[in-house]
């Protein structure tokens, strides 16, 4: 395989590039622009982009799938959410699905459907997804143990430390996120969204959704975002506004306003390459299946050329800033983070 | 069987005097099974291992259960360490957090508890947390009685259920430190600043809405979460348990309230203008009936108790 990087006393790929794929154009130019592998979802709650529009129906999947093939790149599909008490028959179709298809990998969160999957396809190679809040090796061993996982993706609440010692005592090998938007809390423990909606990542597939979602202009300019009628934003006239993601607004907390919980950032880990390596880190994971094409094209191709120089030469490898610059300008508030990698965030 | 109440773990950073002080009265309350240990942040050291089981025996004599309730997020080695402390104990049953501590306690061959952060939304998860060792969960606190409904019907044999009907709602965990960004403060030098909040912190919207609560590395609710008119709904839907979350005041008064309910002593209506006055923020319930979380119903009674 042409991009990838084998190791052959692990057996492992080291910094397998991992990219997004809310749809067909999305795959194609993750796979042209150097993917290693693809992540898709179906078109139902069974993953956690469930938004209007995105998403794989069958013939979408096999095409997507047949691109990415030709052309030496893997397509795993995200079935992570957790299956709800009377629905858990679309998990079982969204597993029977992946199986015929036969992709390479299913990243899956639930115990229940990891328990299906193993027990009806044993040969079905399964990753545990980031939604698991899997945070140390002694949950990894749980899954490993009792549904033989192959791979999984951590939380984005480790320091960089934390990383390496999971990955040290882990069973598995370890994927973590490289680039997109950040999410501050554990991912699989945030009830924040359905607190204010109704509708979680656990329970529907979404955030913050958009269905939720008013934006108001006011009579003087000032713009006000809301979810289910809870303020999370407001906006000078001029001033640059962001989606209403409940976790990155400007709140009240001590009689001091600021953004409380996070700011509009995105992770960029562009210049924790070297490290991510020397621990061993088997994959990078880009977020943003909901982005357009046009953003997974850039993106791939920015952390394709990155992690290739930085392959070359981990010594003297930097990230250059005609990258960082390129990447802000897909980034959540023109800003990016080291996010919890780097300690003095927390 | 009749309905047993639980204390969940103080979920707060309060110092040792105030929380030994808590459990004398709580010793001497109505209360059944009694959660103890730090779940939130290891960095709050004012209570250690060994001070946590002197108040386990403490509670043991006076006739309660005692469940040691682990860590929700485990990062760091040193709470890998405590987590495996606490599940390498045999005098008491553990409530497990993550699934680190289930890994270890099921390879103990262990019985256990689940607390509402384990993700079980289905009955193919029960019955595999069941054969390895699960003898009582706690409903997500994200669900409520019409998905209850099903998960009890489907329920394994001989599993306990338990359900959180008082106090703010845990909802989120994080690496970061919110009270330590409040105050302007690396969580490496928080000057363990949450010990100043003993209910948490509010974090209120630009219109003065009071929306979350802000405790540590832990969200939760600003609106306390009360269920107190649903018990007959539960007892019939098989309920084992319901858990009371700790405040900083009114709690044995919650625990009176509660335990009058349930020995069908007074209806839950002659609690809910105090209650209401216990819940310095509001009043929520909306979780339970399917809605938003911080949905408050308006079902009259009667309407709320034959559903």
């Amino acid at each position: 395989m042409l991009n990838s990087y084998f190791n052959f006393t692990s057996g492992e790929y080291i910094l397998e590039l991992v990219c997004p794929a809310g749809n067909l154009p999305s795959l194609k130019a993750a796979v042209d622009n150097g993917a290693d592998a693809v992540y898709i979802g179906f078109k139902d709650d069974t993953n956690a982009r469930h938004f209007a529009g995105l998403n794989f129906n069958d013939k979408k999947a096999l095409s997507g799938l047949n691109y990415a093939k030709e052309r030496g790149v893997k397509v795993f599909a995200a079935i992570n959410t957790y299956a709800q008490t009377g629905g858990f028959i679309r998990w079982q179709q969204a597993v029977d699905r992946a199986q015929e298809l036969q992709l390479d990998a299913l990243i899956l969160a639930d115990i229940g459907v990891m328990d299906y999957a193993c027990e009806k396809y044993p040969d079905l190679r399964l990753h545990l997804s980031v939604q698991a809040s899997a945070t140390n090796p002694e949950a990894l061993e749980f899954y490993h143990r009792n549904f033989n996982i192959q791979r999984a993706v951590l939380p984005r609440v480790l320091s960089v430390k934390q990383v390496e010692q999971v990955a040290q005592f882990s069973p598995v090998p370890i994927e973590v996120f490289g680039f997109g938007s950040l999410c501050v809390m554990v991912e699989g423990r945030c009830l924040l969204s359905s607190y204010a909606t109704g509708r979680s990542p656990n329970t529907y597939g979404a955030c913050s959704p958009g269905s939720h979602v008013q934006w108001q202009e006011k009579a003087n300019g000032v713009l006000e975002t809301r979810l289910n009628n809870v303020l999370i934003d407001r906006f000078q006239e001029g001033e640059k506004a962001g989606y209403p993601t409940l976790c990155k607004g400007r709140f009240e907390v001590n009689k001091h306003t600021f953004y409380a919980l996070e700011e509009p950032t995105s992770l960029n880990t562009l210049s924790l390459l070297p490290q991510l390596q020397k621990i061993g880190v088997t994959a990078l994971k880009i977020e943003g299946r909901q982005r357009s094409p046009a953003y997974v094209a850039l993106v791939t191709q920015i952390l394709r050329d990155a992690i290739d120089t930085m392959k070359k030469d981990p010594e003297h490898y930097q990230a250059k800033d005609e990258w960082m610059d390129e990447l802000l300008k897909v980034s959540e508030g023109s800003q990016t983070t080291l996010g919890a990698y780097h300690r003095p965030w927390q | 069987m009749a309905i047993k109440l639980s204390l969940g773990p103080v979920l707060y950073y309060w110092s040792k005097q105030k929380l030994l002080d808590f459990y004398q009265y709580i010793a001497k309350s109505d209360i059944d099974i009694v959660y103890l240990g730090e779940v939130v942040c290891s960095k709050r050291l004012e209570m250690k291992f060994n001070d946590w089981m002197e108040l386990a025996h403490m509670l043991t004599s006076h006739g309660k259960e005692v469940v040691l309730s682990t860590m929700t997020l485990i990062e760091a080695s040193s709470e890998r360490s405590r987590m495996r402390r606490f599940c390498e104990q045999d005098e008491y049953c553990v409530e497990a957090n993550d699934f680190g501590a289930i890994e270890i306690l099921s390879q103990r061959g262990k019985s256990y508890v689940t607390g509402s952060s384990i993700n079980i939304y289905n009955e193919r998860s029960l019955k595999i947390l069941q054969k390895q060792g699960l003898k009582r969960w706690n409903l997500s606190v994200e669900l409520g009685k019409e998905q209850l409904g099903i998960l009890q019907n489907n329920r394994p044999d001989g599993l306990e259920t338990e359900v959180m009907v008082w106090g703010r709602i845990p909802l989120a965990y994080s690496a970061r430190c919110f009270t330590a960004r409040s105050h302007n403060l690396p969580k490496d030098n928080c000057q363990f600043k949450c010990i100043d909040d003993p209910d948490g912190l509010l974090m209120k919207t630009r219109e003065n809405q009071e929306f979350l609560c802000i405790n540590g590395i832990q969200t939760q609710s600003a609106l306390t979460n009360n269920l107190i008119e649903q018990l007959d709904v539960m007892q019939n839907l098989g309920v084992d348990v319901v858990r009371i979350s700790p405040q900083s005041q009114h709690t044995l008064q919650i625990i009176e309230a509660f335990s009058q309910v349930l020995a069908k002593k007074q209806p839950a209506q002659f609690f809910i203008a105090q209650l209401t006055s216990y819940a310095t923020t509001g009043l929520c319930d909306g979780y339970w009936y399917g809605q938003a979380g911080m949905t408050k119903t308006t079902i009259p009674l009667k309407q709320a108790e034959s559903a």
